[in-house]
Protein backbone atom coordinates (compact mmCIF):
# COMPACT_ATOMS: atom_id res chain seq x y z
CA UNK A 1 0.00 0.00 0.00
CA UNK A 2 1.30 3.56 -0.87
CA UNK A 3 1.32 4.73 2.63
CA UNK A 4 3.36 7.23 4.92
CA UNK A 5 5.24 4.10 5.87
CA UNK A 6 7.35 4.10 2.16
CA UNK A 7 9.35 6.94 3.16
CA UNK A 8 12.38 6.40 0.90
CA UNK A 9 13.11 9.38 -1.36
CA UNK A 10 10.83 11.84 1.07
CA UNK A 11 12.09 15.27 2.23
CA UNK A 12 10.67 17.47 5.21
CA UNK A 13 10.54 14.80 7.57
CA UNK A 14 13.41 16.87 9.78
CA UNK A 15 16.65 16.52 11.17
CA UNK A 16 18.21 12.93 12.01
CA UNK A 17 19.00 13.40 15.67
CA UNK A 18 21.26 10.83 17.02
CA UNK A 19 21.39 10.30 20.97
CA UNK A 20 24.76 9.74 22.75
CA UNK A 21 24.80 6.70 24.37
CA UNK A 22 21.00 6.25 24.22
CA UNK A 23 19.69 3.37 25.91
CA UNK A 24 18.31 0.09 24.53
CA UNK A 25 14.80 1.44 25.74
CA UNK A 26 13.39 4.96 27.37
CA UNK A 27 10.74 3.97 29.04
CA UNK A 28 9.66 0.60 30.77
CA UNK A 29 6.57 0.27 28.99
CA UNK A 30 8.50 0.28 25.60
CA UNK A 31 10.79 -2.93 26.93
CA UNK A 32 7.14 -4.40 27.72
CA UNK A 33 5.81 -3.57 24.82
CA UNK A 34 8.52 -5.26 22.13
CA UNK A 35 8.48 -8.37 24.90
CA UNK A 36 4.54 -8.87 24.65
CA UNK A 37 4.90 -8.43 20.49
CA UNK A 38 7.47 -11.19 20.60
CA UNK A 39 6.07 -13.20 22.79
CA UNK A 40 2.35 -12.98 21.59
CA UNK A 41 3.91 -14.27 17.92
CA UNK A 42 4.58 -17.76 19.32
CA UNK A 43 1.35 -18.61 19.29
CA UNK A 44 1.38 -18.67 15.45
CA UNK A 45 -1.31 -16.37 15.05
CA UNK A 46 0.21 -14.05 12.75
CA UNK A 47 3.45 -14.10 11.05
CA UNK A 48 5.85 -11.38 10.66
CA UNK A 49 4.59 -9.92 7.04
CA UNK A 50 1.07 -10.06 8.92
CA UNK A 51 2.77 -7.62 11.92
CA UNK A 52 4.31 -5.12 9.57
CA UNK A 53 1.27 -4.63 7.45
CA UNK A 54 -0.44 -3.93 10.52
CA UNK A 55 1.47 -1.35 11.65
CA UNK A 56 1.22 0.36 7.73
CA UNK A 57 -2.62 -0.15 8.58
CA UNK A 58 -2.25 3.02 11.20
CA UNK A 59 -3.55 6.42 9.59
CA UNK A 60 -0.88 7.93 7.97
CA UNK A 61 -0.97 11.37 10.46
CA UNK A 62 -0.81 9.24 13.07
CA UNK A 63 1.86 6.72 12.01
CA UNK A 64 3.83 10.29 11.72
CA UNK A 65 3.28 11.72 15.38
CA UNK A 66 3.22 7.91 17.22
CA UNK A 67 6.76 7.01 18.72
CA UNK A 68 7.92 3.66 17.42
CA UNK A 69 6.62 1.72 20.38
CA UNK A 70 3.26 2.93 20.36
CA UNK A 71 2.95 1.98 16.84
CA UNK A 72 4.00 -1.71 17.75
CA UNK A 73 1.45 -1.16 20.86
CA UNK A 74 -1.17 -0.55 18.13
CA UNK A 75 -0.83 -3.00 16.03
CA UNK A 76 -0.67 -5.56 18.75
CA UNK A 77 -3.87 -4.98 20.12
CA UNK A 78 -5.29 -5.12 16.43
CA UNK A 79 -3.53 -8.31 15.69
CA UNK A 80 -4.64 -9.75 19.35
CA UNK A 81 -8.02 -8.74 18.57
CA UNK A 82 -8.53 -9.94 15.20
CA UNK A 83 -6.90 -13.08 15.69
CA UNK A 84 -9.34 -13.72 18.65
CA UNK A 85 -6.75 -14.27 21.22
CA UNK A 86 -8.94 -11.50 23.37
CA UNK A 87 -11.55 -9.52 22.63
CA UNK A 88 -11.58 -5.89 22.28
CA UNK A 89 -13.81 -4.97 25.40
CA UNK A 90 -11.17 -7.17 27.82
CA UNK A 91 -8.22 -5.06 25.60
CA UNK A 92 -9.99 -1.79 27.30
CA UNK A 93 -10.85 -3.52 30.85
CA UNK A 94 -7.48 -5.28 30.72
CA UNK A 95 -9.38 -8.28 32.71
CA UNK A 96 -10.34 -11.33 30.87
CA UNK A 97 -14.35 -12.05 30.58
CA UNK A 98 -15.71 -14.31 33.25
CA UNK A 99 -15.44 -18.11 32.87
CA UNK A 100 -12.83 -17.45 29.95
CA UNK A 101 -10.57 -20.12 29.43
CA UNK A 102 -7.14 -19.61 30.56
CA UNK A 103 -4.43 -20.70 28.09
CA UNK A 104 -0.62 -22.17 28.39
CA UNK A 105 1.80 -19.71 26.81
CA UNK A 106 4.00 -21.42 24.30
CA UNK A 107 6.74 -19.36 24.95
CA UNK A 108 8.47 -20.08 28.83
CA UNK A 109 11.08 -18.13 30.16
CA UNK A 110 13.13 -21.16 29.54
CA UNK A 111 12.05 -21.06 25.91
CA UNK A 112 13.16 -17.73 25.27
CA UNK A 113 16.92 -17.89 24.72
CA UNK A 114 16.49 -21.33 22.19
CA UNK A 115 14.28 -19.34 20.27
CA UNK A 116 15.49 -16.43 19.74
CA UNK A 117 18.89 -17.78 19.12
CA UNK A 118 16.84 -20.01 16.68
CA UNK A 119 15.09 -17.05 14.60
CA UNK A 120 13.08 -18.39 11.99
CA UNK A 121 14.57 -18.76 8.36
CA UNK A 122 12.75 -17.35 5.64
CA UNK A 123 13.47 -19.80 3.10
CA UNK A 124 11.84 -22.24 1.68
CA UNK A 125 13.34 -25.82 0.23
CA UNK A 126 10.66 -25.63 -3.02
CA UNK A 127 11.78 -25.48 -6.74
CA UNK A 128 11.54 -21.84 -8.19
CA UNK A 129 13.53 -21.90 -11.20
CA UNK A 130 15.54 -18.22 -11.34
CA UNK A 131 14.74 -16.19 -13.96
CA UNK A 132 17.65 -13.86 -13.48
CA UNK A 133 20.99 -14.12 -12.87
CA UNK A 134 24.14 -12.01 -11.61
CA UNK A 135 24.63 -9.52 -14.62
CA UNK A 136 21.11 -9.05 -15.78
CA UNK A 137 19.03 -6.00 -16.60
CA UNK A 138 15.58 -6.15 -14.97
CA UNK A 139 12.99 -3.01 -14.42
CA UNK A 140 10.89 -3.11 -11.31
CA UNK A 141 7.69 -3.33 -11.70
CA UNK A 142 4.93 -0.35 -12.00
CA UNK A 143 2.06 -1.50 -9.80
CA UNK A 144 0.09 -0.03 -6.39
CA UNK A 145 -1.56 -3.12 -4.70
CA UNK A 146 -3.37 -1.92 -2.10
CA UNK A 147 -2.17 -4.63 0.48
CA UNK A 148 1.44 -5.36 1.73
CA UNK A 149 4.54 -5.21 -0.59
CA UNK A 150 7.86 -4.63 -0.18
CA UNK A 151 8.49 -2.99 -3.21
CA UNK A 152 8.70 0.95 -2.39
CA UNK A 153 7.32 3.45 -4.83
CA UNK A 154 10.80 4.95 -5.31
CA UNK A 155 12.15 1.94 -7.64
CA UNK A 156 8.70 0.90 -9.14
CA UNK A 157 9.24 1.29 -12.96
CA UNK A 158 13.07 1.75 -12.85
CA UNK A 159 16.29 -0.11 -14.21
CA UNK A 160 18.39 -2.27 -12.50
CA UNK A 161 21.56 -4.63 -12.73
CA UNK A 162 20.85 -7.86 -10.32
CA UNK A 163 23.54 -8.76 -8.65
CA UNK A 164 22.63 -11.79 -6.26
CA UNK A 165 20.43 -15.09 -6.23
CA UNK A 166 19.06 -14.86 -2.38
CA UNK A 167 17.32 -18.35 -2.94
CA UNK A 168 13.55 -19.06 -2.47
CA UNK A 169 12.12 -16.60 0.25
CA UNK A 170 8.64 -16.22 1.83
CA UNK A 171 6.66 -13.21 -0.43
CA UNK A 172 5.62 -11.25 2.20
CA UNK A 173 2.31 -9.66 -0.04
CA UNK A 174 0.79 -13.27 0.05
CA UNK A 175 1.83 -14.31 3.43
CA UNK A 176 1.04 -10.72 5.22
CA UNK A 177 -2.75 -11.39 4.32
CA UNK A 178 -2.73 -15.08 5.36
CA UNK A 179 -3.19 -16.36 1.91
CA UNK A 180 -0.23 -18.86 1.63
CA UNK A 181 3.51 -18.44 1.94
CA UNK A 182 4.17 -18.41 -2.08
CA UNK A 183 7.81 -18.93 -1.24
CA UNK A 184 9.84 -17.29 -5.02
CA UNK A 185 13.04 -16.68 -6.13
CA UNK A 186 14.43 -13.26 -4.05
CA UNK A 187 17.74 -11.32 -5.95
CA UNK A 188 19.57 -8.45 -4.59
CA UNK A 189 19.11 -5.83 -7.21
CA UNK A 190 21.65 -2.96 -7.85
CA UNK A 191 19.70 0.20 -9.40
CA UNK A 192 22.70 3.74 -9.95
CA UNK A 193 21.77 6.52 -7.97
CA UNK A 194 20.66 8.94 -10.95
CA UNK A 195 18.29 6.36 -12.12
CA UNK A 196 16.38 6.73 -9.10
CA UNK A 197 17.06 10.32 -8.63
CA UNK A 198 18.40 11.79 -11.61
CA UNK A 199 22.09 13.95 -12.48
CA UNK A 200 22.38 15.88 -9.23
CA UNK A 201 23.33 12.47 -7.35
CA UNK A 202 26.63 11.22 -6.97
CA UNK A 203 27.39 9.60 -10.48
CA UNK A 204 28.95 6.33 -9.10
CA UNK A 205 26.44 6.02 -6.04
CA UNK A 206 24.32 3.13 -6.15
CA UNK A 207 20.65 2.15 -4.43
CA UNK A 208 20.41 -1.87 -3.17
CA UNK A 209 17.16 -3.70 -3.06
CA UNK A 210 16.10 -7.52 -2.02
CA UNK A 211 13.24 -7.53 -4.96
CA UNK A 212 11.35 -10.96 -4.92
CA UNK A 213 10.86 -12.50 -8.64
CA UNK A 214 7.47 -11.02 -9.07
CA UNK A 215 8.33 -7.71 -8.16
CA UNK A 216 10.48 -7.87 -11.67
CA UNK A 217 10.55 -8.08 -15.50
CA UNK A 218 13.30 -8.23 -18.18
CA UNK A 219 13.99 -4.89 -18.56
CA UNK B 1 11.96 13.29 18.21
CA UNK B 2 8.75 13.14 16.84
CA UNK B 3 6.13 15.17 18.83
CA UNK B 4 4.24 12.30 20.28
CA UNK B 5 7.88 10.71 21.97
CA UNK B 6 8.55 14.45 22.92
CA UNK B 7 5.42 14.48 24.72
CA UNK B 8 5.95 11.46 26.02
CA UNK B 9 9.15 11.97 27.96
CA UNK B 10 7.85 13.91 30.12
CA UNK B 11 6.07 10.92 31.59
CA UNK B 12 8.21 9.14 33.29
CA UNK B 13 7.00 5.81 34.65
CA UNK B 14 9.38 5.56 37.48
CA UNK B 15 7.54 6.67 40.19
CA UNK B 16 8.11 10.21 40.33
CA UNK B 17 5.15 11.45 38.13
CA UNK B 18 1.67 10.00 37.70
CA UNK B 19 1.96 7.16 35.01
CA UNK B 20 1.02 8.22 31.88
CA UNK B 21 -2.20 7.24 29.70
CA UNK B 22 0.20 4.87 27.59
CA UNK B 23 1.68 3.17 30.61
CA UNK B 24 -1.65 2.43 32.16
CA UNK B 25 -2.26 0.68 28.88
CA UNK B 26 0.22 -1.38 28.54
CA UNK B 27 0.17 -2.73 31.77
CA UNK B 28 -3.69 -3.40 31.08
CA UNK B 29 -2.89 -5.35 28.35
CA UNK B 30 0.02 -7.24 30.02
CA UNK B 31 -2.12 -7.95 32.68
CA UNK B 32 -4.82 -9.32 30.99
CA UNK B 33 -2.29 -11.44 28.71
CA UNK B 34 -0.89 -12.96 31.85
CA UNK B 35 -4.26 -13.67 33.32
CA UNK B 36 -5.65 -15.06 30.05
CA UNK B 37 -2.71 -17.53 30.17
CA UNK B 38 -1.37 -16.11 26.95
CA UNK B 39 1.92 -14.92 28.33
CA UNK B 40 4.32 -15.56 30.49
CA UNK B 41 5.45 -12.71 32.57
CA UNK B 42 8.89 -14.81 33.49
CA UNK B 43 9.53 -14.59 29.04
CA UNK B 44 8.89 -11.30 29.01
CA UNK B 45 11.48 -10.54 31.74
CA UNK B 46 14.16 -12.88 29.57
CA UNK B 47 13.34 -11.51 26.22
CA UNK B 48 13.99 -7.42 27.85
CA UNK B 49 16.99 -9.52 29.71
CA UNK B 50 18.20 -10.57 26.63
CA UNK B 51 18.34 -7.40 24.22
CA UNK B 52 19.60 -4.96 27.29
CA UNK B 53 22.29 -7.01 28.86
CA UNK B 54 23.19 -9.90 26.38
CA UNK B 55 22.52 -9.15 22.76
CA UNK B 56 23.67 -5.95 21.21
CA UNK B 57 26.92 -4.12 19.13
CA UNK B 58 29.48 -5.89 21.24
CA UNK B 59 28.79 -9.03 19.35
CA UNK B 60 29.30 -7.29 15.66
CA UNK B 61 32.43 -5.57 17.09
CA UNK B 62 34.06 -9.21 18.13
CA UNK B 63 32.86 -10.48 14.26
CA UNK B 64 34.33 -7.39 12.43
CA UNK B 65 37.81 -7.52 14.87
CA UNK B 66 37.78 -11.07 13.92
CA UNK B 67 37.54 -10.47 9.96
CA UNK B 68 40.47 -7.67 10.75
CA UNK B 69 42.62 -10.28 12.22
CA UNK B 70 41.98 -13.34 10.57
CA UNK B 71 41.63 -13.04 6.09
CA UNK B 72 40.31 -16.72 6.14
CA UNK B 73 37.30 -15.63 8.21
CA UNK B 74 36.81 -12.20 6.68
CA UNK B 75 37.06 -14.77 3.31
CA UNK B 76 34.22 -16.89 4.92
CA UNK B 77 32.49 -13.59 6.13
CA UNK B 78 32.09 -12.01 2.94
CA UNK B 79 31.12 -14.80 1.07
CA UNK B 80 28.77 -16.47 3.89
CA UNK B 81 28.26 -13.75 6.61
CA UNK B 82 25.16 -15.79 8.47
CA UNK B 83 27.87 -18.94 8.51
CA UNK B 84 30.79 -17.26 9.48
CA UNK B 85 28.92 -15.02 12.32
CA UNK B 86 27.67 -18.34 13.45
CA UNK B 87 31.29 -19.64 13.87
CA UNK B 88 31.20 -16.95 16.58
CA UNK B 89 28.11 -17.72 18.44
CA UNK B 90 25.89 -15.50 17.44
CA UNK B 91 22.39 -15.84 15.10
CA UNK B 92 18.48 -16.32 15.32
CA UNK B 93 15.86 -13.87 15.19
CA UNK B 94 16.28 -11.27 12.74
CA UNK B 95 19.91 -12.31 11.69
CA UNK B 96 18.55 -15.20 10.19
CA UNK B 97 19.93 -14.39 6.60
CA UNK B 98 23.28 -12.51 6.63
CA UNK B 99 25.40 -10.19 4.18
CA UNK B 100 28.50 -8.41 5.58
CA UNK B 101 29.50 -5.11 3.22
CA UNK B 102 32.93 -4.50 3.10
CA UNK B 103 34.12 -0.71 3.07
CA UNK B 104 36.75 0.58 1.55
CA UNK B 105 38.82 3.74 0.84
CA UNK B 106 36.77 3.71 -2.91
CA UNK B 107 33.32 2.45 -1.41
CA UNK B 108 31.39 3.66 1.22
CA UNK B 109 28.39 1.65 2.34
CA UNK B 110 25.47 2.98 4.22
CA UNK B 111 22.14 0.46 5.81
CA UNK B 112 18.42 1.58 6.44
CA UNK B 113 15.17 0.05 6.05
CA UNK B 114 12.71 2.96 4.18
CA UNK B 115 9.78 0.29 4.64
CA UNK B 116 9.88 -0.10 8.81
CA UNK B 117 12.89 -0.92 11.07
CA UNK B 118 14.61 -3.83 9.81
CA UNK B 119 18.31 -4.53 11.75
CA UNK B 120 20.38 -7.12 12.20
CA UNK B 121 19.82 -7.88 15.76
CA UNK B 122 22.30 -10.49 16.90
CA UNK B 123 24.82 -8.46 15.80
CA UNK B 124 23.64 -5.17 16.46
CA UNK B 125 20.88 -5.64 19.08
CA UNK B 126 17.56 -3.59 18.47
CA UNK B 127 17.90 -0.66 16.55
CA UNK B 128 18.70 2.98 18.26
CA UNK B 129 16.14 5.76 17.59
CA UNK B 130 17.41 7.76 14.87
CA UNK B 131 17.54 4.79 12.58
CA UNK B 132 13.71 4.20 13.32
CA UNK B 133 12.79 7.52 12.45
CA UNK B 134 11.32 9.01 9.31
CA UNK B 135 14.28 11.67 8.63
CA UNK B 136 17.04 8.11 8.43
CA UNK B 137 14.95 6.63 6.90
CA UNK B 138 13.61 9.09 3.90
CA UNK B 139 16.67 10.68 3.06
CA UNK B 140 19.07 7.96 3.27
CA UNK B 141 18.50 6.33 -0.21
CA UNK B 142 17.97 9.85 -2.03
CA UNK B 143 20.67 11.94 -0.07
CA UNK B 144 23.10 9.29 1.79
CA UNK B 145 25.86 12.19 1.89
CA UNK B 146 23.74 14.68 3.29
CA UNK B 147 22.63 12.19 6.06
CA UNK B 148 26.17 11.28 6.49
CA UNK B 149 26.92 14.67 6.86
CA UNK B 150 24.55 15.01 9.46
CA UNK B 151 26.57 12.60 11.28
CA UNK B 152 30.08 14.44 11.04
CA UNK B 153 30.71 11.27 8.10
CA UNK B 154 32.04 13.38 4.90
CA UNK B 155 32.55 10.88 1.93
CA UNK B 156 34.42 12.06 -1.19
CA UNK B 157 33.63 12.90 -4.16
CA UNK B 158 34.74 9.62 -5.86
CA UNK B 159 33.91 7.34 -3.31
CA UNK B 160 31.50 4.74 -4.19
CA UNK B 161 28.30 4.96 -1.77
CA UNK B 162 26.81 1.91 -1.44
CA UNK B 163 22.74 1.88 0.06
CA UNK B 164 21.68 -1.08 0.98
CA UNK B 165 17.39 -0.59 1.68
CA UNK B 166 16.66 -3.55 3.83
CA UNK B 167 13.55 -4.67 2.01
CA UNK B 168 13.22 -8.37 2.61
CA UNK B 169 14.59 -10.99 5.71
CA UNK B 170 18.45 -10.39 4.63
CA UNK B 171 20.32 -8.44 6.91
CA UNK B 172 23.22 -6.52 6.44
CA UNK B 173 26.49 -5.67 8.82
CA UNK B 174 28.75 -3.18 7.00
CA UNK B 175 32.23 -4.21 7.79
CA UNK B 176 33.93 -1.29 8.35
CA UNK B 177 37.75 -0.09 7.33
CA UNK B 178 40.41 -1.29 10.23
CA UNK B 179 41.63 1.83 11.51
CA UNK B 180 45.76 3.35 11.67
CA UNK B 181 47.67 3.19 13.77
CA UNK B 182 46.62 -0.26 15.13
CA UNK B 183 49.38 -2.82 14.09
CA UNK B 184 49.72 -5.24 16.92
CA UNK B 185 45.99 -4.45 18.45
CA UNK B 186 44.67 -8.10 18.57
CA UNK B 187 41.18 -8.84 18.33
CA UNK B 188 39.95 -7.92 21.54
CA UNK B 189 41.57 -4.78 21.59
CA UNK B 190 40.65 -4.26 17.78
CA UNK B 191 36.52 -4.68 18.86
CA UNK B 192 36.65 -2.28 21.71
CA UNK B 193 37.41 0.24 19.11
CA UNK B 194 34.37 -1.20 16.57
CA UNK B 195 31.13 1.18 17.23
CA UNK B 196 27.94 0.05 16.66
CA UNK B 197 27.12 3.47 14.09
CA UNK B 198 30.33 2.01 12.15
CA UNK B 199 28.42 -0.99 11.72
CA UNK B 200 25.32 0.62 10.05
CA UNK B 201 27.88 2.37 7.90
CA UNK B 202 27.10 6.11 9.45
CA UNK B 203 30.72 6.62 10.82
CA UNK B 204 34.20 5.38 10.51
CA UNK B 205 36.08 3.54 13.01
CA UNK B 206 38.11 6.29 14.98
CA UNK B 207 42.67 5.38 14.74
CA UNK B 208 43.65 3.19 17.70
CA UNK B 209 45.56 6.75 19.35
Amino acid sequence: MNSVHDMGGMHGLGPIAPEADEPVFHRVWESRVLALTLAMGAWGKWNIDASRHQRELILGVDYLAMSYYEKWLAGLIELIVKSGLASRSEVASGRPVKGAPRSVPPLTAARVAPALAAGGPFTRDVAAPARFGAGDEVRARTINPTGHTRLPRYVRGRRGIVERDHGVHVFPDSNARGAGECPQRLYGVRFAARELWGAASGKRDTVHLDLWDAYLEPA
Amino acid sequence: MTHAEHHDHHHHDDGQEPPSALVLRVKALESLLVDKGLVDPAALDAIIETYEHKVGPRNGAKVVARAWTDRAYKRRLLADATAAIAELGFGGRQGEHMIAVENTSMVHNLVVCTLCSCYPWPVLGLPPVWYKSAPYRSRSVIDPRGVLAEFGLMIDEDVEIRVWDSTAEVRYLVLPERPAETEGFDAEALAALVTRDSMIGVARVASGR
